[in-house]
């Protein structure tokens, strides 16, 4: 699984996203072809500002095993500035979250697999005062 | 285009069943199956089998082979041929024999769908389960599927105030129809009380609001309409099978409280048969988690936007109400085989249309099952007249 986590380490770790040329939308997670222009789409890569707002989250509870420790733990879907939706985790007490609350993005770590296997990075986001 | 009438159908017990293989489990489906429809088996042209992930559920592909192979049909030499959509492999699976025979190619077909989950434990079997998201951008941050229905829960919450109370209802209602369902899981009444003590798996849904993953197979056959009736007095007919996708992820959806292939499939397969969402008089939708069975009873046209919980309060879709939804116990209560689960559904209505369903019948002449994989992004939308 290293290289699949590996290949699109400079879009999880630095929110590079998309941005098509003809007709102006910006995406997360990056795509190679628009889905609005399709083969007219003039894709290019842009880095987003990170900043955005919660839309919708949980609380995670029954956490996948990989995630055990971290358990009580917020996902969220969040609405970057510049359009797109992104699912991501939110690093605050869970009692703090809000629909609305605005949250910026930060470089944080996801897992590991196991002692000696590679850690995974990525971006999770924090409360923006 | 011919007319396709379902002559057989069987279904193995859902749940837990850890004397069974995934072979005995598909068999004793396919032997109902087959008893039903008066069959010895030779007249079985082709089949289509919906199965998520034999690949990480058992170590085991190319389970369509595997299943003709087992069902006694090997050296009848039929074409046989695994189809997949996450949860929704079961819907594909009978959309595809639906169109076999339809377009003339073969008379009689059979659509199975099986899943053998236990072998693997329960946390490994929700991992799986969660690939019909989005593996690098969804699960990659621990969103599992508990947590995407979670957030569409919210935003439904938030918008159109539906209350945990209502997602509860869904779960008691389906509970309640399972107790006379003697294929179901979980045969037991449960309180509102029961259901909103429940622990929370992924805020605001809780442990009452999610299906189990269960074992189980199941199988239907189809025929066009003149062998039908060789076979037949009662046949029951697929007026429509419809099938439509959708953003794999939840975050880049239009409307993160619609799934948009639910709308459209749906509305494509009224047209197809010609009716409105007022025709139908009984319905298996997936509720692999609540709140999709209250999202479902919008997008499918039962009540507008927003007003999906409505519905749950006032009765409509108890098994004495107006369009009475998931008469089995749905996936809550009667089991969430995963790829088994698309055919579980027909079989369901068929027994309805038919008036053979026991203590759980209701008065119906045309039924809808609805199957979606993941969050929505396949949905597959059949509906059935007698």
């Amino acid at each position: 699984m290293l290289p699949r986590f590996w290949r699109k380490i400079r879009y999880r770790y630095n929110l590079v996203g998309t941005y098509c040329e003809n007709c102006r939308t910006y995406y997360y997670p990056p795509r190679n072809l628009c889905p609005k222009c399709r083969r007219k789409s003039k894709i290019k890569e842009v880095q987003l500002s990170g900043k955005g707002k919660v839309i919708s989250y949980s609380i995670v509870h029954d956490a996948p095993e990989n995630f055990k420790m971290m358990k009580p733990y917020v996902v969220a879907l969040i609405q970057l500035d510049e359009g797109p939706i992104i699912t991501s985790q939110l690093v605050c007490k869970p009692e703090e979250v809000r629909v609305g609350m605005r949250v910026r993005a930060v470089f944080r770590k996801y897992g590991e697999e196991g002692e000696s296997g590679i850690i995974y990075y990525g971006t999770k986001f924090v409360p923006d005062s | 285009m011919r007319r396709v009438a379902v002559i057989g159908v069987g279904c193995s017990k859902f749940g837990e069943l850890w004397d069974m293989n995934f072979r005995d489990i598909v068999i004793s489906a396919g032997i109902e199956a087959l008893e039903d429809a008066g069959l010895e088996g030779k007249e079985i042209e082709a089949m289509y089998i919906g199965n998520m992930s034999g690949g990480r559920y058992l170590a085991q592909e190319h389970v369509a082979a595997l299943i003709a192979d087992y069902a006694g049909l090997a050296e009848l030499h039929i074409p046989a041929t695994r189809v997949e959509a996450g949860d929704a492999s079961g819907g594909l699976a009978l959309r595809m024999a639906y169109m076999a025979v339809a377009s003339g190619v073969h008379d009689v077909v059979i659509a199975a769908g099986a899943e053998k989950v236990t072998d693997v434990g329960a946390e490994t079997a929700m991992d799986i389960l969660s690939s019909a998201a989005d593996r690098e951008w969804e699960v990659f941050c621990g969103a599992n599927l508990p947590a995407l229905f979670a957030m569409m829960a919210r935003m439904h919450m938030d918008r159109f105030g539906t209350t945990e109370e209502d997602l509860a209802r869904v779960s008691v209602k389906n509970h309640r129809n399972a107790v006379n369902n003697p294929k179901a899981q979980f045969r037991r009444e449960i309180s509102l009380e029961v259901a909103l003590n429940s622990p929370y798996v992924a805020e605001p849904l809780r442990l009452f609001d999610c299906a189990p993953i269960s074992d189980g197979a199941a199988v239907v056959i189809l025929a066009s309409e003149e062998v039908a009736r060789e076979y037949t007095d009662t046949p029951v007919y697929i007026s429509a099978c419809c099938q439509a996708s959708d953003y794999l992820a939840l975050h880049s959806r239009r409307d993160v409280t619609t799934m948009d292939a639910v709308v459209h499939a749906s509305r494509q397969a009224y047209k197809h048969a010609g009716i409105e969402p007022k025709d139908v008089d009984v319905a298996e939708v997936h509720d692999s988690f609540t709140i999709a069975e209250i999202i479902a009873y919008e997008d499918l046209g039962f009540t507008e936007k927003g007003k999906g919980a409505e519905l749950i309060r006032e009765g409509v879709t108890e098994l004495n109400g107006e369009i009475p939804v998931n008469p089995s116990g749905g996936l809550k209560a009667c089991g969430h085989a995963i790829g088994a689960t698309g055919i579980r559904q027909a079989v369901e209505i068929v027994l309805q249309l038919r008036g053979d369903a026991g203590k759980r019948q209701v008065d119906a002449e045309k039924g809808l099952a609805l199957n979606i994989g993941g969050t929505g992004a396949t949905a597959v939308v059949t509906i059935f007249e007698r």
